[in-house]
């Protein structure tokens, strides 16, 4: 197996699809010439010319919409919103249009359409470029929700995104693009719902995805020195969300910390949080924790930035907090 | 006036769908008042010119996007009428299974890509499938209609923009009724002149009588014939009224009873009824007996749709995903 990077895997997934499937085509904002805001697309539009990659005018509406039109037509696009952040401007598009269609028209039409977008902080951008919107996603039935963390996951998930006739909100990190991992040269693909054990152990459930899957596991990695031994479980897509792995999990461990960069209040540690009481009350030995973004906007400042999201420190605090609280019942 | 140049059984063609989906809208209108249909329903009564017109230049093959005022248009389109009253009953065999009602009204089969619960909905579908359309290579079309209160919204600029920049074989056909729900469009719209809104993406306009149905076909047609060969995107302003208020709650309270029958002496079935009888097309037996056909035609989808089942419960989970 190779090594490359999480950018490097998704650029493979795009342009092995576009080649299997001339159904597939990307449009965005500077996803050809520029080949992207991240580097993403970049070779695509030199390979795949302009009329499969295609940049668009600062139109977040028109791009959802008319991916949509083009989807439900017989194509099958990937569009690109350059950050999650900018999603408010096609929110109505997505929750109203591209979610509903299907179910309004009696199941009589299929949208296989992926919208690529990019979230997360640790580039002090500020409120407008940091934000972690997957709560807003996963509240829509009708959408699927994909978040990898990794380079493998991240191609993987993202081909079967495009062979799906469901939409797909596809979140990747900024911080991850450059990370690397280990990617078979050879085609594969990787099931949507499915969730993924990146760390078998036997004490502490962490549940973690995206760019907390990262520090989940660096938290691991230190607390096996102390004998503590964490048991790191990516739920990798959000919305079908994988319960039962997550239960597996904890009937194994008895104890559950959810981390999530996005806002605590409302946010996807919530429901991931309420899904394992409704199933897996009883395996419970200490309450379920979050550790959870702080419900600010994203401050600019390094300092404060960095405060507004969990880190590797506040899970090896938080597992050694469960972990007394639990001897002392 | 201008000569009527339509064969006999186009005129009747167009005569009998411009009369079923004003009868429609009329039953619509006395099932609301009986609760038989629950919820609300946006009647198309008096702009059935705009619909028949526009779709009588297409092909079965080419697609549509409609509006929250939908019935018109998916008529029109082929639509079969008891499946679109049970549709609006909410009935399991309704159209989209009793799942959409009459703000989602779509027989996708016949090429309509439904009708939309949100004001400017369908513009990103319609340019959508124009954009299929061209990457196809295909030479069919997309008519995209929407009402004057859909001009103000972001979506009909980033459409109207994306749909000329790329050169789209979309027809986009404003339905001006003058009301925004209750704000004319006086009120509203910065321009008197709407088609001033197409030379910002510098895409070729023209206004027309949306109250004659085969000024309606013969624009149309023209615009279609452009798109088809390639030459792009057009915008088509349709003068029309709406006889019935938005919705059923609707006193009617921000325009007169005169102007409602200035609009109403210039009724599209009235009028091209006679301009047909006067050229001798069809004669005024023909008429009333088209009538009384569309009549019996209606109290039969009444009746398909009211003794059609209610969609079994475990329907509710069905179809949310493919």
């Amino acid at each position: 197996m190779r090594e490359i990077t999480y950018r490097q895997a998704i650029n493979e997934a795009l342009a092995e699809e576009m080649e299997r499937d001339p159904r597939v085509f990307i449009m965005g904002e500077d996803v050809a010439i520029y080949g992207g805001a991240y580097g993403v697309t970049r070779g695509l539009y030199e390979r795949f010319g302009e009329e499969r990659v295609r940049d668009t005018a600062i139109s977040e509406a028109a791009i959802v919409g008319a991916g949509l039109g083009a989807a439900i037509t017989g194509m099958r696009p990937i569009v690109e919103i350059m950050y999650v952040d900018f999603m408010g401007l096609c929110m109505d598009q997505l929750s109203n249009q591209v979610a509903k269609i299907r179910y309004m028209f009696g199941g009589k039409t299929k949208v296989p359409l992926v919208v690529r977008t990019e979230g997360g902080a640790g580039r002090t951008l500020g409120a407008h470029h940091s934000q972690n919107l997957e709560a807003w996603f996963i509240h829509i039935p009708g959408l699927k929700v994909v978040m990898p963390s990794t380079p493998y996951d991240a191609k993987g998930l993202l081909k079967s995104s495009i062979r799906e006739d469901n939409p797909i909100v596809f979140i990747e990190h900024k911080m991850l693009y450059n990370t690397k991992g280990l990617v078979p040269g050879e085609e594969y693909t990787l099931p949507l719902g499915v969730a993924d054990i990146k760390r078998e152990g036997e004490d502490v459930t962490v549940i973690a995805y995206s760019r907390m899957l990262l520090f989940a596991l660096e938290a691991a990695q230190e607390l096996a020195k102390e004998g503590i031994s964490l048991e790191v479980v990516d739920p990798r897509t959000l919305l079908p969300l994988d319960i039962e792995t997550i239960v597996g999990s904890i009937r194994k461990t008895n104890r559950v910390i959810i981390v999530e960069e996005d806002c605590k209040t409302g946010g996807t540690g919530a429901e991931i949080g309420m899904q394992i009481v409704e199933n897996a009350f009883d395996y419970l030995d200490a309450p379920v924790v979050r550790l959870a973004g702080a419900d600010v906007p994203m401050p600019k400042s390094p300092v404060l930035e960095e405060l507004a999201i969990p880190s590797k420190d506040r899970i090896v605090t938080a597992v050694k907090e469960m972990l007394a609280g639990g001897s002392s019942l | 006036m201008a000569e009527v140049k339509v064969s006999c059984d186009e005129a009747r063609h167009l005569l009998k769908q411009m009369m079923q989906i004003r009868q429609f809208e009329d039953k619509i209108m006395d099932l609301l008042a009986q609760d038989i249909v629950q919820g609300g329903s946006h009647l198309y009564a008096g702009e059935e010119a705009v619909a028949v017109g526009a779709i009588s230049a297409i092909r079965p093959d080419d697609y549509i996007a409609s509006t929250h005022r939908g019935h018109g248009h998916c008529i029109a389109k082929g639509g079969r009428l008891p499946e679109l009253m049970a549709e609006i009953l909410g009935k399991a065999t309704g159209v989209c299974k009793g799942k959409g009602g009459s703000l989602h009204l779509a027989d996708v089969a016949t090429g309509n890509l439904g009708a939309n619960g949100i004001v400017g909905g369908g513009m990103g579908i319609a340019t959508g499938a124009g954009l299929s359309i061209k990457m196809r290579k295909s030479d069919q079309v997309v008519l995209c209609f929407f009402g004057d209160g859909a001009l103000n919204l972001g979506i009909f600029h980033e459409c109207l923009n994306m749909a000329a920049v790329w050169k789209l074989p979309v027809v986009y056909i404003c339905e001006n009724n003058h009301y925004g729900m209750s704000v004319s469009v006086k009120r509203a719209c910065a321009v008197g002149d709407l088609t001033k809104r197409a030379l910002a993406y510098d895409m070729p306009a023209e206004s027309v009588d949306g109250m004659d149905v085969l000024a309606v076909k013969e624009a149309v047609s023209k615009w279609v014939g452009q798109a088809r060969e390639g030459n792009g995107p057009s915008f088509l302003v349709c003068h029309t009224y709406r006889y019935y208020g938005h919705s059923r709650s609707d006193p009617r309270v921000y325009r007169t009873r005169e102007e409602e029958e200035e609009w109403r002496a210039r009724d599209p079935i009235k009028t091209f009824s006679i301009r047909c009888v006067q050229e001798g097309i069809l004669s005024q037996e023909e008429v009333e007996a088209l009538d009384r056909e569309v009549a019996s035609e209606i109290e039969e989808a009444v009746k398909f749709a009211v003794e059609s089942p209610w969609p079994e419960p475990e329907e509710l989970y069905e179809d949310v995903y493919a």
